[in-house]
């Protein structure tokens, strides 16, 4: 593969034992897309430029702000107000003039996502909320995209490479690890919480070397593992990742199915109200075990189910709720109205453990 | 193990108990710490990532890892 790079620039990789020339080149043709310029997304792309890859998209609508200087190392006390992604791209351009960098100013979202994924070679998450993280992994599954992961609390931080295949053809995503997003309330971000100004720098450059080792094909990714890096004691531990069918039944099978998708709301509503299910999630659910699907039509309504389900009418669940044992419990009606009224009921006699869904649209939506 | 948001329910260290599966791990850390019960964790037992109850044997660690959002 022959692609022009400087020499000069990239001395002390071409020296390097095991890296030379290819793996420089293959930095060279590279595309990846940073999401999120802050905390990790600052020290990532500082390493990513330098190290010469040829294509970084930037991703950021908000703007510098002085707290964000004790650990977003990009921008300078002048910088304050201004668009953290066009900070970030001209501070990269002159560190290396010789990559193409895009800034885009916009906030990702499901109408958006899938198209400007498709145009990068590997996606980075450097977003500090759990919506655009779900949305972010969701989109990456739908495309096939590898996806390196991190996010920082307080003095701890996570790690992993989603997406790509082990020697077994195996691979992870997010939901295989946190199927359903917590409430906000349950994983303050930075702002709330606080955090150590070095940390997101640690993980970030992290982020960075699993980035170049994907491109390069040296060394071993962290597929299929979730590594957490704990700055106070110095440690890490790494756990390793299964792909969970459950997890896989709850996000959005194909593109169509992710635009229809309200990130923002599903991350507020999975603790302390009910999910609405899409129709392709729902009927992907029902196959599943340790699922009780609920019919809250009254007798005699017109269509009637094909797929296993007990029939408990609404008139019946406003006298009583029964105790349900499975894990999940999804309901239906005809139009999607009286199945969300009737998952409320539940939601507000089900243990900690049990999670409640609503067809949205109802039958008539299948 | 308990990781982050856990630790500040439960303390920071690593502590022992007397427990078959991870369900009954989970029953008696709800005991110890209410608090723990409307949190969100993964668990992972020896290092691998458990969804459904898994038995354990003596000196199992179970890890609790909750979800982190900020970047």
């Amino acid at each position: 593969m022959a692609v022009a790079y400087n020499q000069d620039r990239y001395s002390r990789h071409l020296l390097l034992k095991g890296f030379g020339g290819d793996a420089q080149s293959k930095l060279t043709s590279a595309r990846v897309l940073m999401i999120g310029a802050g905390g990790l997304g600052c020290p990532a792309l500082q390493y990513l430029a330098a190290a010469g890859v040829g294509e970084i998209g930037i991703v950021d609508d908000d703007v510098v702000s002085l707290s964000n200087l004790q650990r977003q190392v990009l921008y300078r006390t002048q910088d304050i107000g201004k668009k953290k992604a066009s900070v970030a791209a001209a501070q990269l351009q002159e560190l290396n003039p010789d990559i193409r960098l895009t800034p885009y100013l916009l906030r990702l979202d499901t109408s958006n996502a899938i198209e400007l994924f498709s145009r990068y070679d590997i996606i980075v998450d450097g977003t500090d909320n759990f919506a655009t993280r779900y949305l972010i992994n969701d989109a990456c599954v739908i495309l096939e995209k590898p996806l390196v992961f991190a996010a920082v609390f307080q003095y701890e931080g996570q790690l992993a490479v989603f997406n790509v295949p082990d020697a077994a053809g195996i691979k992870t995503n997010y939901r295989d690890l946190f199927e359903s997003p917590p409430s906000a309330a349950d994983a303050p971000d930075c702002n709330e919480a606080g955090v150590l100004g070095v940390l997101p720098g640690t993980m970030g450059v992290m982020q960075a070397t699993e980035v170049i080792k994907l491109i390069t094909g040296l060394g071993k990714p962290l597929i299929n593992k979730l590594l957490i890096y704990q700055a106070l004691e110095a440690e890490s531990y790494t756990v390793s990742l299964q792909p969970s069918e459950q997890a896989a039944a709850l996000a959005p099978q194909t593109a169509e199915a992710f635009q229809r998708m309200d990130y923002e709301w599903f991350c507020n509503a999975t603790i302390n109200k009910v999910a609405e299910l899409d129709p392709e999630i729902f009927e992907t659910l029902t196959e599943l075990a340790d699922v009780k699907v609920v019919d809250v039509r009254e007798f005699g309504e017109y269509p009637r189910a094909r797929f296993k389900h007990t029939q408990i009418p609404l008139s019946l669940l406003l006298q009583e709720i029964p105790a349900f044992e499975e894990a999940r419990i999804v309901v239906f009606c005809q139009s999607g109205k009286r199945s969300l009224q009737a998952a409320e009921l539940i939601k507000e006699m089900i243990k900690p453990h049990q999670e409640v869904y609503s067809l949205k649209g109802g039958i008539l939506a299948l | 193990m308990p990781f982050g948001q856990i630790a500040e329910i439960t303390g920071a260290d690593a502590f022992q108990l007397e427990a078959a599966d991870t369900d009954q791990v989970q029953q008696a850390l709800y005991e110890r710490f209410p608090a723990l019960e409307k949190r969100a964790y993964a668990i992972a037992v020896n290092k691998v990532i458990v969804k459904d109850n898994t038995m354990l044997s003596n000196g199992s660690v179970v890890a609790l890892l909750p979800p982190f959002s900020g970047g």
